[in-house]
């Protein structure tokens, strides 16, 4: 533990540790000095003079360097000026007065001072109402100005930095927090300051605009009204939203989120979600939130929402009441009960998962889950260990990231694992093509597609890397599906999870082995039992299948092929998709929005999200959708309660043993400290008062025994000449069904686009920016050329969801 | 209590009436052939208002539903453009709705509101026979225009109408 420093501030005394900031001592005795440029999170710069306080120290002898003792007290020397709180670090026996007259004076100055040029816009600014200008000219400001309105500089109003987010230059009062965010806790500096003095303006230095997917949160640390979001953009007043507790379903990360609704006149009087904030949990996303997450929920409220049960009948859809359509798949689904498939994907909560798992298992029939990525298994084994948190990684520490682009698939695991690498971890990165990650890694390990295993069985030879991480206190390991189909991704996890053993890094908090998923819930999926089935094709073909949350059909021509040759197709979606066109009943469920449930993020945190809107139509919960069917088919399974379907879960598998409801809406203090009378110190994060979930702990952590299991290799796929690899890769805007129902985000998404190296591209005689054609098993498709150098020269990077159905690594032709 | 005193009093009384029927002015109204004019500060129906060049004038706050006591306002906006302006500045009021039945009259919203958008004028003639009507809708509630070229939404010309808020003057003295 550091060093403590004890002070006095306004005759209260503070035992903080040293190096604390004055601003940030008093905030932990309960004492607000107000300020706009500073924030917990970073680095302070003393911008805004807005924590003007008055500091003495002990007067120090020149001659002995002993303190001057008067009156049997240390003899205070206080500075003929005001001091900054922010910037000031605490020392022994410091004495800082807030609230003297003389500090009051200083405030009062500096708001006068940055009010001169605030617009009057407080009625038609989205920031009113939660904004830490209006709060502190409230508290701290003088009640009159003595500048003259006519001489406020006035700008061009509102003018859009990127598609997302807009600024408005005269709001701005030059604190540059949102530029210290992208600089120092994004690490991608794309605003910066133009100008000089009265003029000086916030300026996006990239193309397009705002090019972070960080950007939303900018909004949220702005001090003032001069960066809001476009969703957002006159949507309603902060005061009339009201808030509940939920979990982005975007990627594995399980950021929390606090969904802001109202009802609205615009969509028909029903009450919708106005906007996504992130709700702080510091060992998850801690006040930060990626833009997907922020402006993707859109989906929920898509127009190809399925409101209504349906059935086909002569070759059409028709609606029908729930019985009907819960009696008619019963009945197929017991005609061919020995060919019962459930094929289940990660969107769905765990309870929803645990009832489909429970029902094929009654019923004899196969739990498949729709992914294409393997090792959930092992994550469960050697997974990291409960108290993992990435926030307190640092020097010492090492983080290995393999076959996967965190900033494209997590986000928000991108830039915590930067801030570890920032804090002195170790951080390796090893991917085929370089990624934004590789610039802070301490060690880059370049592979070709194909050489993953080998390249994380290396580890066991003797490197400077491999001894680095072999010695390092904790680590942990990413590994992704870059380039990987499940076989692939199976060995991966396979091969990190012995290399974590070897080292000893199993079951411990901030050791262990992570999974990069393609989707919110894949681990708990794993948990509950549903595996992915190498050939899916015949593993549908023929058989009656249950197809919950899954869109095989418009992800794959060969699935769609398998499907329309099964027996009997049964769809439970909250969207209309390419499956449920071809289905024969379709039962309508609610989004994550609409009900109550559980998601096990890839840190295996098992979270709650609650209720925040009514659901749409005739929807039910995925979870009661199953208990009726399974009811009709003879399997009684809870569908009515939730938490008690989550009890019977936790009393079945050990992971969730002693797990509730109650204990997963537990909280404890955390900080910086967030949410409504602290506006100003934290921003506009939501403060958790509705859960943080409880991490679960891997078997090796429990004492089990480890044991990991070979994985049988495949030939490695030969590519011809004149043919390609054609290999995965993820994109974090795709046209996913989450994804493609938000228009705001259709500029980000872009067209689908193959990437080559320049040398292949010339071979060929293709340029970039052309379209070219690419086939491969069965798969036709015109994509965009795209061209990046470091990349191997016989492979063709491949987008998954960007319309082009690749699950694996395969071997095509680019034309 | 002498015999004749009761009939003093009844002469008393009747004197009285004919004096205030021969001298004085009927305070009576003929209502609604006849209407009474309101106190200058009288508060009725709600009017909302446009400027002289017939844009509105509200603006879309929200001020006035979050200082109403009785939670009768309803208020959306949208953003206005250059070809389709309501009010000036960027933000409108795209939804606006007053429940006269929650409505105690109390004029706190026209002291909320920002821009003089909404008073309280002088119509009391709030009858309905259906409790859906008692919800006045902006279309209701707005002001006529001052000349029939100047409705709402309406094209102007780009750059003109930049500011939500009309400039104030500092006091002179």
């Amino acid at each position: 533990m550091s060093k403590q420093v004890t002070l006095t501030i306004n005759g209260i005394s503070a035992t903080v540790p040293e190096g604390t900031t004055v601003v940030d001592a008093a905030k932990s005795v309960g004492i607000d000095i107000p300020v706009f440029c500073h924030h917990p999170k970073l680095e302070p710069v003393g911008m805004c003079r807005m924590c003007l306080v008055e500091i003495g120290r002990p007067m120090l002898d020149r001659a002995t360097g002993q303190a001057v003792v008067e009156n049997g007290q240390p003899k205070i020397q206080f500075m003929p000026k005001l001091e900054t709180a922010c910037t000031n670090r605490v020392s022994e026996g410091m004495v800082v007065m807030t609230i003297s007259d003389k500090a009051k004076e200083g405030q009062r100055g500096t708001l006068e001072f940055l009010l001169t040029s605030h617009p009057l816009d407080c009625p038609v600014c989205d920031k009113g109402g939660e904004c830490p200008l209006q709060n502190l000219t409230m508290a701290f400001g003088p009640s009159q100005s003595r500048f003259i309105y006519d001489e406020k500089n006035h700008l061009e109003k509102q003018v859009p930095l990127g598609e997302l987010i807009w600024l408005d230059r005269e709001r701005c009062i030059q604190c540059a927090r949102c530029i210290r965010f992208q600089d120092e806790v994004a690490g991608e500096a794309v605003l910066g300051f133009d100008e000089r003095g009265r003029n000086t303006q916030i300026v996006s230095l990239s193309t397009p605009g705002f090019d972070s997917v960080f950007s939303g949160n900018t909004t949220d640390i702005c001090p003032v009204g001069a960066l809001t979001t476009a969703d957002f953009r006159f949507g309603a007043r902060p005061w009339e939203l009201k808030a509940q507790a939920s979990i982005c379903t975007q990627c594995p990360v399980g950021c929390n989120t606090t969904l802001n609704t109202r009802r609205e006149a615009k969509s028909a009087g029903d009450i919708v979600v106005k906007r996504v904030m992130p709700r702080q949990n510091e060992e998850v996303n801690e006040i930060w939130l990626c833009d997907k997450g922020r402006f993707a929920y859109h989906y929920t409220e898509s127009k190809k929402r399925l409101t209504k049960p349906l059935v086909r009948k002569e070759e059409k859809l028709a609606r029908v009441s729930w019985t009907s359509a819960i009696t008619h798949a019963a009945e197929n689904f017991l005609k061919f009960k020995k060919d019962f498939v459930v094929l289940a994907s990660g969107r769905l909560a765990n309870e929803d998962l645990f009832n489909l798992k429970s029902l094929a298992d009654t019923v004899g029939g196969k739990a498949i889950l729709y992914s294409d990525m393997g090792g959930g298994d092992l994550t469960a084994l050697v997974g990291v260990g409960q108290g993992t948190n990435i926030g307190d990684m640092g020097k010492g520490d090492a983080i290995l990231v393999v076959a996967s682009d965190l900033y494209q698939e997590a986000p928000i695991w991108w830039l915590r694992v930067k801030q570890a690498a920032d804090r002195g971890a170790t951080l390796i990165v090893a991917n085929p093509r370089e990624t934004k990650l590789d610039k802070f890694a301490k060690f880059v390990i370049r592979y070709a597609y194909g050489d993953e295993v080998k390249t994380i069985n290396d580890f066991s030879r003797k490197t400077k890397i491999s001894d680095e991480f072999a010695k390092a206190k904790n680590a942990i390991v990413f590994y992704g599906s870059e380039g990987l189909g499940l076989n692939g991704s199976s060995m991966l996890a396979s091969a990190c999870a012995t290399l974590l053993k070897e080292t000893e890094h199993i079951g411990k908090p901030n050791n262990g082995l992570v999974g990069v998923w393609q989707r919110v819930n894949d681990q708990g999926a794993w948990e509950v039992g549903f595996r992915p089935e190498p050939d899916l094709e015949k593993a549908l073909k023929g058989k009656a299948v249950y197809v919950v949350g899954a869109d095989p059909v418009g992800d794959d021509p060969a699935l769609a092929k398998a499907l329309k040759g099964a027996k009997f197709v049964a769809v439970q979606d909250i969207l209309e998709t390419a499956t449920a066109e071809i289905a024969d009943v379709v039962f309508p469920a609610q989004a994550y929005t609409e009900r109550e449930g559980t998601f096990t993020s890839g840190e295996r945190r098992v979270q709650r999200f609650y209720a925040a809107v009514p659901a749409k139509g005739d929807s039910k919960p995925d979870f009661a959708i199953t208990s009726q069917l399974a009811k009709e088919m003879g399997v009684i399974l809870e569908g009515s309660s939730v938490s008690v379907v989550f009890d019977i879960l936790a009393s079945s598998l050990d992971a969730f043993t002693d797990l509730s409801y109650e204990k997963l809406a537990e909280v404890h203090g955390q900080y910086p400290i967030v949410g409504r009378g602290d506006l100003y110190y934290g921003g506009t994060t939501y403060e958790n008062t509705q859960g943080l979930g409880v991490q679960l702990v891997p078997i090796a952590q429990a004492g089990g025994a480890v044991h990991i299991s070979k994985i049988r290799k495949e030939a490695a796929l030969r590519p011809k000449e004149n043919e390609l690899l054609a290999v995965p890769v993820n994109k974090l805007y795709d046209r996913g069904v989450t994804v493609n129902p938000t228009q705001l985000l259709d500029g980000r998404v872009g067209e689908a686009a193959i990437t080559l190296h320049p040398s292949t591209a010339k071979n060929l005689g293709l340029e970039a920016g052309a379209q070219v054609k690419i086939t491969f098993a069965g798969v036709k498709a015109e994509a965009l050329l795209k061209l990046d150098d470091t990349i191997s020269t016989g492979v063709a990077l491949v987008p998954r969801s960007m319309g082009i159905a690749i699950r694996e690594p395969v071997v095509a032709k680019v034309k | 209590m002498g015999v004749f005193e009761p009939v003093i009093e009844l002469g008393r009384g009747l004197a009285e009436t004919l004096r205030s029927f021969l001298f004085e002015k009927t305070v009576t109204v003929q209502y609604p052939e006849e209407k009474r004019t309101v106190h200058p500060r009288f508060r009725g129906r709600h009017v909302l208002n446009r400027y002289e060049n017939g844009l509105e004038k509200c603006i879309g706050c929200s001020l006035c539903a979050a200082a109403c006591p009785s939670d009768a306002i309803f208020v959306e906006s949208s953003e206005n453009t250059d070809e389709k302006r309501f009010s000036p500045g960027q933000r409108y009021a795209s939804t606006y709705e007053i429940n006269m039945l929650r409505c105690i009259y109390c004029g706190f919203c026209e002291d909320a509101c920002p821009t003089e958008a909404i008073t309280l004028g002088d119509n009391y003639e709030l009858t309905f026979t259906d409790r859906r009507d008692a919800i006045y809708t902006k279309d209701f509630l707005l002001a006529p225009v001052p000349t029939a070229d100047m409705l709402t939404p309406r094209k102007v010309d780009a750059g003109v109408f930049t500011r939500s808020v009309p400039e104030m003057k500092n006091p002179s003295d």
